[in-house]
């Protein structure tokens, strides 16, 4: 009788042996191991910048302090007499530029070299593949130094520099080009663009929820694209052309007035989006290869060509495919753009070095960079999920 | 003869003749007509696809060979001809410093026999049908790189009184490990309940000391704290305690657990004779270590310190242990989300104020310390597809059979899922010996930074120098990284398989 009790009872399973309690000793040891760790770097640090008579500036005051130096790219109003925080702005906005501008032409370049892989005409196929090996397998910082100090630089003074149409002159100074004076009413034309863009939004609506109920088919895009570019032009017009150009003209040494785009920039635009361009142009050819033959035979089947065959079944099945390494390799370009630092570029890593430099707050610097680089991933890595989870399959 | 005539009327009996295929559609003709020509769109690409890369061709052609200069003793060569191309002379008497930096020039042929043996090694490892992979990967992950570090800084190490009597210790405390080994926790520990007091009143004692200063006596050549002589004491009765109950049983595991303990003991002791040994090999700082020999140490020492790191890393993020989860993800997003050259200033600016005071660190190091953790949170990702795509299965047919965590892990999920992920690890071999040219923004001459600082030569200075320099510099990257992708994408192809779609 009492044996049978004793089999019934659960088995006491010896403390050393329950897997709940040696999970929890392991990872209140691990915790205690990483807490002393980080105490030991926080301490140590302490330690170190009061040996250097440094303190840890935990409010960031130091940001508010004059920052002394000048930077030759100024997204927005900034002089010597500002501060460290509006320098450091200063190279965050020149970071978004570039990032921007890179992200820009990289996907351009990119998307047009990915699907020339995929020609059936070999010599242009060939093309793209020597693209794709050659411009991925050698270093970005090789590159940017490649275009910056190698074919920039050298390019003659702004009294012998490349004229384009006397719109644009490239020298060794940067692209010197028109500049836009925005005058009186030039706001209705930023309105006026606005309300195309709405507009062509609203007739491409309305075209394809006519299609579903008729089938007539609307061309959308033409309509669209009338209405973003006509309606400015249309404002612009009778508005009396508000806007006006400023020429950059030959003056002594330089070229006076008019925009410049410094040198530094151009290379590492242009580096970072050749660069990139090849990444993504096997994103993009993974994407289209990703959607499985039998959709462009069944395309065919129901009698759709080709143009609309890509249009409307295989790139955007291949999006679904594309877009997260895509998002990832803006999010890439964006960091990579810290290269930006090798050619003085006046970026943020830059700046921050500047100020690091001049005020000695290591550690709050690398802390600020830290943060920013940090936010720009986790927003990205936001929108990624929020895509994924919008562009799921939807299955029974 | 073998028409028959029938009542339907002629039936073919036997094949028709066969005829060749239409000429237009064989033979480099049909090849031309149906991959070139295809359409007069087609037409019009191919010829200006075909001037385009004439053009570039003869471009470069056109510069490093029927242009360029061979010959010339400096500057002057390159400059005379007007109008000239690459300045190869530049090249030739700059080489060997891209290759070794400012290594001193009779000890070069240490850094030779590292390239030959690690390359020779490296080749035999990375093909796929020779045998003795396992010894291969145990000389080339821990005796090449004890070898090369030997050989390249030329040892001699001194370690302080302190490390040593810290490493004695704390081997002799690795002793209490043996019998929870053999015999399970509980029995184990039961089994050396004296040892485990002794070894508890040793760390006490040193826990003391860490506070309080305790007199020093002159002993074994030195001065030596009385705590940590008692501590040494008492850790060599609880490791002769440990080690000696198991030596008396013939237990297997007891055997094998012993066994084990003096194999890693002796392991240990044998890299530290061998780091410290004086081999009459002169010292090298590593601030005259220059070009592919920075780069390559660099990339191979940031791959093989991440991949250890990188797998623990990829096994905590997808734990079930909360603590060590959360830790991996943090760890490996941080380090994922900044640039690797904030990583690099960070390391050569923060790192040193991180250790305690007095710990003096190399530059190079710095930055080593820096891409290791940088390309560890990189490989930890790799790992994770490969560990996710181990299936479900795996995992409960290893747990049915009983095996523990870390036996499931080593013997089932990590061989299969390593040997999924070997080209997304050597693509990021590439990726981060590409990212080895940031070191020149932290003041080291790697590849491309002593190209770029030959740049400066005055013997050297003329208008073609930087264009030269920066193509051969994306020759050599080029060559290392185009072989390495080729063979990942041969390691692809052969683990793969399944049914690809070719064109749009």
């Amino acid at each position: 009788m009492t044996a049978v009790i004793d089999e019934a009872r659960p088995q006491r399973v010896s403390a050393f042996n329950d897997p709940k309690i040696r999970s929890r000793v392991a990872q209140i040891i691990f915790l205690l191991l990483v807490l002393w760790l980080g105490y030991e770097i926080i301490h140590n640090t302490a330690v170190n910048l009061a040996r250097l008579n440094k303190t840890f500036d935990y409010k960031f005051q130091f940001l508010w302090t004059t920052a002394g130096f000048d930077i030759i790219q100024r997204p927005i109003e900034y002089t010597r007499d500002s501060t460290y925080f509006r320098a450091i702005l200063v190279g965050f906005l020149n970071t978004l530029i570039v990032a921007a501008l890179g992200i820009f032409f990289a996907t351009v370049i990119g998307f047009i070299i990915g699907i020339m892989r995929l020609s059936s005409n070999w010599v242009i196929a060939k093309i793209a593949t020597g693209y794709v090996e050659l411009i991925r397998n050698i270093p970005l910082l090789l590159q940017i130094f490649f275009w910056y100090a190698a074919v920039l630089k050298p390019l003659p003074g702004p009294k012998e520099s490349v004229n384009f149409f006397d719109l644009a002159f490239l020298s060794n100074r940067g692209l010197v080009t028109l500049k836009f004076i925005w005058g009186e009413g030039s706001g209705y034309i930023v309105i006026a663009f606005i309300l195309g863009v709405v507009g062509a939004l609203a007739v491409g609506h309305w075209a394809k929820r006519r299609q579903e109920r008729t089938g007539e088919q609307f061309h959308s895009f033409w309509a669209g694209l009338g209405l973003i570019i006509g309606l400015p032009l249309l404002a612009f017009l009778i508005l009396g052309g508000p806007v006006t150009f400023e020429y950059p003209v030959f003056k002594g040494f330089n070229f006076v007035g008019g925009f410049t785009i410094l040198p530094e920039l151009i290379a590492l635009v242009l580096a970072l989006s050749i660069y990139t361009a090849s990444f993504i142009a096997e994103i993009v050819r993974a994407g289209i290869m990703a959607v499985s033959h039998g959709q462009t035979e069944a395309a065919h089947s129901l009698g759709l060509r080709s143009q609309p065959t890509l249009r409307l079944v295989v790139i955007p099945q291949a999006l679904r495919v594309i877009i997260p390494p895509l998002t990832s390799q803006y999010l890439n370009l964006t960091k990579n753009s810290s290269l930006a630092v090798a050619i003085a570029y006046p970026d943020l890593v830059a700046m921050g070095g500047v100020v690091n430099n001049q005020s000695g707050r290591a550690v709050e610097v690398v802390l600020i960079w830290m943060f920013i680089y940090l936010s720009l991933s986790l927003v990205t890595s936001a929108f990624m999920n929020w895509y994924n989870a919008r562009v799921r399959l939807v299955e029974r | 003869m073998t028409d028959v005539p029938s009542p339907q009327g002629w039936v073919r009996s036997e094949d028709a003749p066969r005829l060749p295929a239409p000429p237009n559609t064989t033979g480099p003709v049909g090849w031309m007509l149906t991959n070139l020509f295809s359409s007069p769109m087609n037409s019009v690409l191919t010829i200006l696809g075909a001037s385009f890369v004439i053009w570039i061709a003869w471009g470069v052609i056109d510069w490093a060979l029927i242009r360029g200069v061979f010959t010339g003793e400096d500057r002057e060569a390159c400059v005379a001809v007007p109008n000239s191309g690459a300045c190869w002379p530049y090249v030739w008497a700059k080489f060997h410093q891209f290759v070794y930096g400012f290594y001193p020039f009779d000890q070069r042929w240490r850094v030779n026999i590292c390239f030959i043996v690690g390359a020779v090694t490296l080749a035999t490892m990375a093909m796929p049908s020779l045998p003795y992979k396992k010894w291969n990967a145990l000389f080339l992950l821990v005796v090449y790189p004890l070898m090369t570090f030997v050989l390249l800084t030329g040892g001699n190490l001194n370690l302080s009184s302190a490390t040593i009597y810290f490493i004695t210790g704390a081997l002799l405390f690795s002793a209490l490990v043996v019998p929870i080994a053999a015999f399970g926790i509980e029995e184990g520990i039961q089994r050396n309940k004296l040892a485990l007091i002794l070894a508890g009143i040793a760390v006490a004692i040193w826990l003391v000391s860490l506070f309080v200063s305790m007199p020093e006596i002159n002993a074994f050549g030195g001065f030596i704290s009385v705590a940590t002589l008692i501590n040494l004491l008492l850790l060599t009765a609880a490791a002769v305690l440990s080690i000696g109950h198991r030596a008396s049983t013939r237990d297997i595991a007891a055997r094998s657990a012993l066994l084990g303990w003096v194999g890693a003991v002796s392991a240990i002791i044998a890299v530290l004779v061998l780091v410290t040994a004086d081999f009459g090999l002169v010292q090298v700082e590593t601030q005259q270590w220059g070009g592919l020999l920075v780069t390559l140490v660099v990339a191979v020492t940031g791959i093989v310190a991440a991949l250890p790191l990188g797998i623990l890393l990829a096994l905590g993020r997808r734990s079930k242990m909360v603590v060590v989860r959360l830790f991996s993800i943090v760890f490996i997003e941080v380090w994922r989300g900044v640039p690797l050259i904030t990583v690099l200033f960070m390391a050569s600016i923060m790192l040193p104020l991180f250790l305690p005071e007095g710990t003096n660190f190399d530059k190079l190091l710095r930055a080593l310390v820096g891409t290791a953790l940088f390309s560890a949170a990189y490989m930890a990702e790799t790992v994770r597809g490969g560990l996710q795509a181990i299936p479900r299965g795996q995992y409960e047919a290893a747990q049915a059979l009983g095996l523990s965590y870390w036996r499931m892990m080593n013997l089932i999920v990590l061989p299969q899922a390593l040997k999924i992920v070997i080209p997304g690890i050597v693509n990021a071999f590439i990726s981060l010996f590409k990212d080895t040219t940031l070191v020149l923004i932290i003041g080291l001459f790697d590849l491309l930074g002593i190209i770029n600082a030959s740049f400066s030569d005055p013997k050297w200075v003329s208008p073609q120098t930087g264009t030269t320099g920066y193509f051969v510099a994306a020759l050599m990257f080029w060559v290392f990284c185009f072989a390495m992708s080729r063979y990942s994408l041969f390691m692809e192809r052969r683990l793969a398989t399944g049914h690809k779609r070719r064109g749009i």
